[in-house]
């Protein structure tokens, strides 16, 4: 815990300044003062994916990611890859495969998916599991995330 | 059709205008009971609406789950919310259709059957008639009568077609759960857990956990509970963590490490069921085997949220519950309110496959609600919590003891089961918060009993196959260490691999085939074909000798014995840890309304069975519950995911079968004959972890 400090970082593309105790997790101010829902909670400690956001374009814990390291960085979240008028490829994929049962998981399918395409433009299956290995999913959606992530690669 | 062959649903809330109306020009609003747990089922449902009604799939707006305005179809569970939901609602759309067609004939002056509707509106002879569901003003305020005819098959047009999730892009854009509600004003609240129920605060410090949220929390005491109420979700989290090391509890011994065995059970006081054949077993060929499952958990991926507000002496509850009559009524007794001063709304939640902390997280946020009237409470529990104190998948043990003819074939088959309850629910009492409140409800005792249909502990106790004589006795111990209740498929999962193991062990032992052994003993036409075409798809008839590290095995399930068909087979290589190869699915749902959200959850099913039967069990320490992240509790991941093939038969005219939980009890059982095969010795303890192939080789 530590006293409110002003902070400037880039979101979705847009500049946002804040005042706020550098110690909060990213994922406290995405979904509380930025309004931005898509990125979840599900475990707190890096182990499921719920969180995922692109730092820099990398693939980022927002769980745990203090905001207090952000200052000036890029992020992403799903909310910035795509929109129902302008998906992002693997947006259109998922729709198109019907990936995804209860949905939970899939923001940070998205975001390891879109971190994977943009290295690596055609993977193959397992480069496909691999990348979304620290990614769970309960409800078994995942042959259908791994086919909307192969979908979008073509 | 008379009264008492409607379906339940139809039954218990006969008013069609409970179930639909046509307020909104254009639209046809439709309300059921039956709500979205990420099976699909709000598509499903808005199919069979369409199709009834003749409007279209984007002209009907759906309301699932809320005690203002919707039927009250009890809990979303056992996989009945198309055999039964569905059956409900295709009724009172054709019921309303046929009003419609009425009405428009005595106002055009002709018969009904010079009628016709498209998107809703009617045409008379082909021609647009200029009159339609809104202009007819229709009186739905009254009984269904389940007199006018659904549409036969043949003339589907929605149903019966793949359909894509109507829910599915608001979650892929980043929205659609409870998780996302704000409410004006809202605080975030945390309800401190016992680690077993029946401990209480032994010593409490409470300037650490001020400390930890920069004395920005909210501390209650409110009877035996202790809740923490904060602006921010970082500081409330901070305190909550802090409040996990700042109290001692007592109340309760110690658990031991055995407790967490399913062993433990037949060592316990039980109660006694029994059913089947009275007669002792004849001679023969005497096998045994005894089958285990531990305790595993629902393991949602997002842990158990909702919002509850207290204003104006009326408490609203926003939340992922299966049921929202049964919460309403739960929280009634557990805060001495009346129902009708409680509205209980349902929004999507993480799959929950069961009872897992969505009731308990409504019921938090809805204690510490009344006690901040005007204010709106988030309640999100943590991982720790949803792990650590949501009810969890009870442990069996199953004991096959089978007396095989001269000919081999399996002639009386005597099975006991051990069990924890199936179901945790049943009443205010029961919810964990409740038990802290001032004048507690008592708990409800376990209401299990031993039926075979549908069962719970029983479930698919009784062997779907010809076996001449079977009896099951059922010992359900009702005092597990930890709290449990319903989980996928309920004891149809340890049932079934305990049968299907069983029968591959039974085979073996005649020298047969398992796919021929099986189907010597199966009547049923629609379960052989599963069978057969599953050992087609597998390419069965060039499976090779046992012990070779490499084996395929299959195993069959009728869920309930009345639901959907399934057969499973499933390719393996085996060191000292099994690896899936491949797996292929045979599925038979009758008329499947959505056929590719019936295959999404054949898949789903196959996946969370075969993590369950390789890697899950609940870790036990001397507190409570120990694996409470997924360091300790892992699951499935990506790439020990093999390739999945179903296939659906193709049964238009038969009717719907629930087919939400047809894999999850085939896949266990398939996956162990399969490691079986390849170890060439038989693995009957799950998980089937490094630790039990080691020691089933040695
Ligand atoms: S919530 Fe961040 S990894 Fe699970
Ligand atoms: S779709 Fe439910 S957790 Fe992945």
């Amino acid at each position: 815990m530590t006293d409110p400090i002003p902070l400037s970082l880039s979101v979705n593309g847009r500049v946002v300044s804040l005042t706020i105790d550098p110690t909060a997790p990213l994922l406290d101010v995405l979904r509380g003062p930025l309004g931005l829902s898509a990125t979840r909670y599900g475990c707190g400690a890096e182990l499921c994916g719920a969180c995922l956001v692109l730092v820099d374009g990398v693939p980022a814990y927002a769980c745990t990611r203090e905001i207090g390291t952000l200052a000036g960085r890029d992020i992403t979240t799903v909310e910035g890859l795509g929109t129902p008028d302008a998906p992002h490829k693997i947006q259109t994929a998922m729709l198109a495969v019907q990936a995804g049962q209860c949905g939970y998981c899939l923001s940070g399918m998205q975001i390891a998916a879109a971190a994977l395409l943009a290295r690596n433009p055609s993977p193959t299956r397992s480069e496909i599991a691999e990348a979304l290995d620290g990614n769970l999913c309960r409800c078994g959606a995942h042959p259908r995330i791994l086919a909307a992530v192969a979908r979008a690669a073509q | 059709m008379i009264a008492n062959t409607l379906p339940k649903s139809l039954i218990d809330n006969p008013r069609l205008d409970r179930w639909l109306d046509f307020s909104v020009p254009g639209r046809a609003g439709i309300r059921v009971g039956k709500v979205e747990i990420g099976q699909g089922i709000a598509t499903a449902l808005a199919q069979i609406a369409a199709e009834e009604l003749d409007v279209g799939l984007d002209q009907i707006d759906l309301t699932a789950g809320d005690t203002d305005c919707a039927p009250d179809e009890g809990m979303t569970t056992g996989s009945l919310s198309i055999e039964v939901g569905g059956a409900s609602l295709r009724l009172v759309c054709a019921e309303a259709r046929a009003i419609a067609l009425a009405a428009a004939a005595a106002r055009l002056n002709c018969g009904p059957q010079d009628l016709s509707i498209d998107a809703g509106a009617i045409a008379q002879n082909g021609k647009p008639s200029g009159q339609d569901y809104w202009t007819l003003r229709l009186d739905l305020a009254r009984d269904a009568t389940g007199s006018a005819p659904p549409k036969p098959a043949s003339a589907y047009r929605v149903v019966g077609q793949n359909v894509a999730r109507r829910d599915l892009p608001a979650k892929i854009f980043g929205g659609g759960f409870v998780h996302d509600l704000v409410r004006p004003g809202m605080r975030h609240g945390h309800v401190v857990h016992a680690p077993r129920i029946g401990m209480a605060i032994a010593g409490l410090d409470l300037a650490a956990i001020q400390r930890a949220a920069g004395g920005r929390v909210e501390i209650i005491r409110h009877g035996m509970m202790l809740a923490l109420i904060a602006d921010s979700p970082t500081d409330l989290r901070r305190a909550a963590f802090a409040a996990d090391t700042a109290i001692g509890w007592n109340g309760l011994p110690p658990l031991t490490a055995d407790q967490q065995e399913a062993a433990w059970l037949p060592t316990q006081p039980s109660r006694h069921g029994a059913h089947g054949d009275a007669n002792q077993p004849p001679p023969g060929t005497r096998i045994t085997a005894t089958y285990s499952r531990p305790y595993i958990a629902h393991g949602s991926i997002g842990p158990s949220c909702a919002v509850a507000e207290f204003r104006d002496g009326r408490l609203t509850v926003w939340c992922h519950a299966q049921g929202v009559f049964p919460l309403q009524a739960v929280l009634a007794g557990g805060l001495k309110l009346n129902p009708a001063q409680i509205s209980v709304r349902h929004l999507h939640g993480s799959g929950c496959y069961g009872h897992n902390g969505a009731d308990d997280a409504a019921f938090d946020a809805a204690a510490i609600a009344c006690l901040r009237p005007g204010t709106p409470i988030r309640v999100q529990w943590r991982r720790e919590d949803e792990f650590g104190h949501e009810p969890v998948g009870p442990a069996m043990l199953v004991r096959q003891d089978g007396v095989l003819g001269p000919d081999g074939a399996l002639r009386d088959l005597t099975t006991d089961i051990w069990s924890a309850p199936h179901s945790g629910r049943g009443g205010a009492g029961n919810a964990l918060t409740a038990r802290t409140q001032p004048n507690p409800c008592p708990p409800s005792p376990v209401a299990e009993t031993s039926v075979p249909y549908p069962g719970a502990g029983t479930r698919n106790a009784i062997p779907n196959y010809a076996i001449p004589a079977m009896r099951y006795r059922h010992h359900l111990v009702p005092s597990p260490p930890v709290r449990t209740s319903a989980l996928r498929g309920l004891g149809a999962m340890p049932n079934i691999f305990a049968l299907e193991c069983f029968l591959d062990e039974c085979a073996d032992a005649a020298g047969q085939d398992p796919l021929a052994y099986r189907l010597a003993m199966q009547p049923d036409p629609r379960a052989r074909d599963v069978l057969t075409t599953v050992a087609e798809m597998a390419n069965w008839s060039a499976r090779g000798p046992a012990g070779t590290g490499e084996g395929l095995g299959l195993a069959f399930g009728r869920y309930k014995n009345t639901s959907g068909y399934a057969a499973i087979a499933v390719r393996v290589s085996v060191d000292t840890e099994i690896r899936l190869l491949e797996i292929w699915c045979a599925a038979d749902a009758g008329l499947a309304i959505n056929p590719d959200g019936v295959i999404a959850q054949l898949e789903g099913g196959i996946i969370q069975g075969a993590s369950w039967t390789l890697k899950e069990q609940v870790l036990l320490d001397e507190a409570g519950i120990a694996s409470r992240n997924w360091d300790r509790y892992p699951i499935l991941r990506f790439s020990e995911i093999p390739p999945i093939t179903c296939r659906l038969m193709h049964r238009p005219n038969d009717p719907s079968l629930g087919m939400g939980e047809a894999t999850i009890a085939p896949i266990g059982a398939a996956i162990g004959n399969a490691a079986s095969h390849a170890l060439g010795a038989r693995l009957r303890d799950l998980p089937l972890t490094r630790a039990k192939i080691i020691q089933a080789v040695t």
